[in-house]
């Protein structure tokens, strides 16, 4: 009884080292086709379309609410303090720094990342992937490189337009419905938000949550039992998987980025 | 299906828009574009203490805000610190003998360098030093201060 269930310890951890080693040889896999894709951009431009600019309504959509609650929110903790003029920084400050890169993330990852495995996905469990091979077609070429690229380009441009949409948002109920000062709110935002150490890390953190969405996605689809159930669970990992690669990330990069702060 | 046009169209959009939103977060909420606010010149001063004063902080007159705090060192000859301020080049005419205090916003807020007008008809200049200062108010002296005239009663 308690082999067995020291069996089925052993087992469960030699098959997750075993998973992390092949999606490691399959990065590796992906990241050797990637030069090729300079000589067919077009297979990339239409990855970007439908991962990128599809995200778009939900990413806009979703920065403004987030930038008008922290607005409301904000505002309401700061006039305690008679300290509603610095709702610019705290709005900016929450924004580009966490919430824009992670929400932005989680939101890819259920939108396009999901997607993206499902495509994948059901592309192997119909035999195409296989079908690619027989006609010498890479499929990691062909398919999984592209998706992989435009998830990394886009994710980045999707979480820069979140903050920028979200301080927009706290700006319209910070100034337009509660009447903090517009003056106050713009400068004391400029004068305390660091293009270096701020925004850049933001954007930092935005490329590496879309290497790892990205990566989770296609190989979480490449990795599909070929059936239908395999294919649903995948998408159901991809999303799991992902959310919390973002948030365990982001504890790490915001330890190593904003140590002093 | 989506004809490859419309795609590499939309695509663009979708680029630019990126683009375009990490220009905002650079220049209006780092406050990039400052960088490109006129010059002026600079003026030194030396403190005791200057408490927890940052660069960028504002100096005002009246409460208007003339300039920033460029640079923070500490002199090992003099003992004090010496603030380098960079005033914004349209207040032209402090007089010589103008003071520099350091002072606090409200109770909790940021510290700030406030310049008291002086009499003198000559004006400040490019790389001149404010003689008359006065340091940042430490609480901690106060609070000092005060318990010993408290308990010598």
């Amino acid at each position: 009884m308690l082999l067995q269930g020291l069996q089925g310890l052993g087992r469960s951890v030699i098959g997750g080292v075993t998973k992390l080693g092949r999606a490691n040889l399959f990065m590796l896999r992906v990241l050797a086709a990637v030069p090729g894709l300079l000589r067919t951009p077009g297979l990339v431009m239409a990855q970007i379309y439908s991962v990128g600019v599809l995200s778009l309504l939900i990413i806009v959509v979703s920065g403004l609410f987030v930038g008008m609650v922290l607005g409301l929110q904000g505002y309401n903790t700061l006039i305690g303090f008679g300290a509603e003029e610095s709702l610019g920084v705290l709005v900016a400050l929450s924004l580009v720094r966490e919430l824009g890169p992670v929400v932005g993330a989680l939101l890819f990852g259920g939108r396009a990342g999901s997607a993206m495995s499902a495509e994948i996905g059901l592309m192997k469990a119909t035999q195409q992937l296989s079908g690619m091979e027989m006609m010498a077609v890479d499929p990691i070429r062909q398919v999984v490189a592209p998706r992989f690229v435009a998830g990394v380009i886009s994710l980045p441009l999707l979480v820069a337009i979140f903050s920028a949409v979200g301080v927009y948002g706290g700006y319209m109920v910070g100034v337009g419905l509660l009447g903090v000062d517009a003056g106050s709110f713009w400068s004391q935002m400029q004068s305390k938000v660091l293009l270096q150490e701020d925004v850049l890390n933001g954007v930092i953190k935005s490329v590496v949550f879309g290497v790892v969405a990205s990566w989770i996605a296609v190989f979480e689809g490449y990795e599909a039992a070929p059936t239908s159930e395999g294919v649903s669970r995948a998408t159901t990992r991809t999303v799991v998987y992902t959310s919390l690669a973002v948030l365990g990330w982001d504890f790490i990069l915001t330890g190593l980025m904003f140590k002093e702060a | 299906m989506v004809t490859t046009r419309r795609i590499e169209i939309a695509v663009g959009v979708f680029v630019a828009l990126g683009l375009a939103a990490l220009f905002v977060l650079a220049m209006k909420v780092s406050g990039l574009g400052r960088f490109g606010e006129p010059e002026g010149y600079e003026l030194v001063a030396y403190f005791d203490n200057i408490g927890s004063l940052t660069t960028k902080a504002p100096v005002k007159i009246s409460g208007v805000r003339i300039g920033r705090v460029a640079g923070i060192t500490y002199d090992s000859q003099a003992y004090q610190a010496q603030v380098t301020m960079r005033i914004y080049p349209q207040y032209d005419n402090l007089p010589r003998d103008s003071i520099a205090n350091v002072y606090t916003a409200g109770l909790l807020g940021e510290q700030y360098i406030a310049l008291e007008p002086g009499a003198s008809e000559e004006v400040l200049g490019d790389d001149d030093q404010i003689r008359h200062t006065q340091s940042a108010v430490v609480l901690e002296e106060i609070i000092g201060q005060f318990l010993v005239n408290a308990t010598s009663k």
